[in-house]
């Protein structure tokens, strides 16, 4: 596989043809803000957090959907781009009813230690307070859609590690929502295995372990590295 | 709006409680002995850990407390603001709604029917006759209701991020907004 060579924010970095700009930036030790990307999922697009800037491109991009290039020139951290980064967190925050001190998440939560780290210490935008179900109709597991970003990782991965594809998304714009199967209670699903895998690629407290209360819960990325090296390279090592 | 010089000699700084726990003003007093430093560089004119009465005029900095929920918080707010210089919404109620405002995804005689009539033993829902101040529809943000200076989040904000965001401000300078969190 070829070599590329690339400058993200003034510094020259290689990667590897067909490698996405948010993963080399990320090799590089350039973290680009994200909550929909998880490595070992495919990409999504979702948050658009990654944004970034490409010289001759009037278009913001992607920056998990965006593949380098030979002397390609990416500005991830621009303050044009800092500035739309608060605004998208602004947005997610005021969209759905995310009150951080009732969190199962609290104190471990991608979108609070986002906005933490941009600097989102209000909201500009008129929060929303729709009224939306919790499904508890799981015998160990909760749905939060209070909590949901729709970011679609629970989609993913439940569709394309565990192969069932009970989650998907219904509806458009401010009425989207995660659905399992079509649309019955997450407890009434024929196709969930109760894998749990969901749960703990889950940025929010959107869909947690039934048993914890506020801030109790930890998720655990790790064990998607090890079920795809395992997939990948036959090798069980985390 | 926003102050860019030092403030006087000894600036006069107020805390007030809207509709709030009271959590953020306990933070406030894990500020321990360092609440002898804070005396020593400030005029604390008004707090609720304080038995002052009314809110005084030529504030210099005020911490808000609590989120807007009733006729009296609405009424103290505008006065609170139009007495002082600097104006922090502190912590997440202030800043957010937080908990205050979770009955916003409720209509308020919903509310008031589940508190007051099916979850307790009297029956009876308060009527608005002067006793207690009337709720409002819909719960505000401080920043709903008048402009804000300064936003510092946390459910409650640490004793330490308090100190140095009140000697930071005293000092005339602006906080840091990154690091600052939502919740814990």
């Amino acid at each position: 596989m070829s070599v590329r060579t690339l400058e993200v924010d003034g510094r020259t970095i290689t990667a590897l043809e067909g490698q996405t700009v948010f993963s080399a930036a990320w090799d590089s030790g350039i973290r680009i803000p994200r909550l929909c990307h998880l490595g070992g999922l495919s990409e999504a697009g979702a948050c658009r957090l990654c944004l970034v800037e490409i010289e001759g491109q009037k278009k913001l991009q992607p920056a998990c959907l965006t593949k380098v290039a030979e002397d390609m020139v990416v500005n991830t951290a621009t303050p044009a781009l800092l500035a739309h980064r608060r605004l998208i967190v602004e947005l997610l925050l005021a969209e759905r009813n995310h009150v951080c001190a009732v969190c199962v998440l609290n104190g471990a939560c991608e979108l609070q230690d986002l906005a933490a780290q941009l600097g989102v210490d209000h909201v500009r935008l008129r929060p929303q307070y729709p009224s939306l179900p919790v499904d508890l109709s799981h015998e160990r597991f909760g749905l939060d859609h209070n909590r949901c970003i729709l970011c679609t990782r629970c989609v993913r991965v439940c569709d394309e590690v565990e192969g069932a594809h009970t989650w998907d998304v219904a509806g458009r714009g401010r009425n989207s929502r995660i659905i399992s199967d079509l649309g019955e209670p997450w407890g009434d699903s024929g196709s969930c295995t109760s894998c749990g895998k969901c749960v703990q690629v889950c940025p929010t407290g959107a869909l947690f372990s039934k048993g914890r209360t506020v801030a109790e819960m930890r998720k655990d990325r790790g064990f998607l590295r090890y079920i795809m090296t395992a997939r990948e390279k036959k090798l069980w090592i985390s | 709006m926003t102050q860019t010089a030092p403030m006087s000699n000894k600036p006069r700084f107020a805390t007030v409680w809207l509709g709030g726990c009271s959590g953020c003003h306990m933070s406030f007093l894990d500020l321990d002995e360092r609440l002898f430093d804070l005396a020593a560089i400030a005029d604390i004119c008004y707090s609720p850990v304080a038995d002052i009465k009314e809110f005084p005029a030529n504030v210099d900095l005020t911490l808000v407390e609590g989120a807007v929920a009733n006729e009296d918080h609405l009424r103290e707010l505008k006065h609170i603001r139009a007495q002082t210089r600097v104006l922090v919404a502190f912590g997440d109620c202030a800043v957010t709604g937080n908990v205050t405002a979770l009955r916003n995804l409720f209509p308020l005689e919903d509310v008031l029917q589940r508190a007051y009539v099916e979850l307790a033993s009297s029956g009876r829902s308060p009527s608005a006759d002067g006793i207690v101040p009337r709720l409002l529809d819909r719960v505000l943000r401080v920043q709903d209701v008048v402009d804000v200076d300064f936003f510092l989040p946390g459910c409650p904000p640490s004793a330490d991020s308090i100190f140095d965001f009140v000697a930071t401000v005293l000092r005339g300078g602006r906080p840091a907004r990154e690091g600052r969190r939502f919740g814990a």
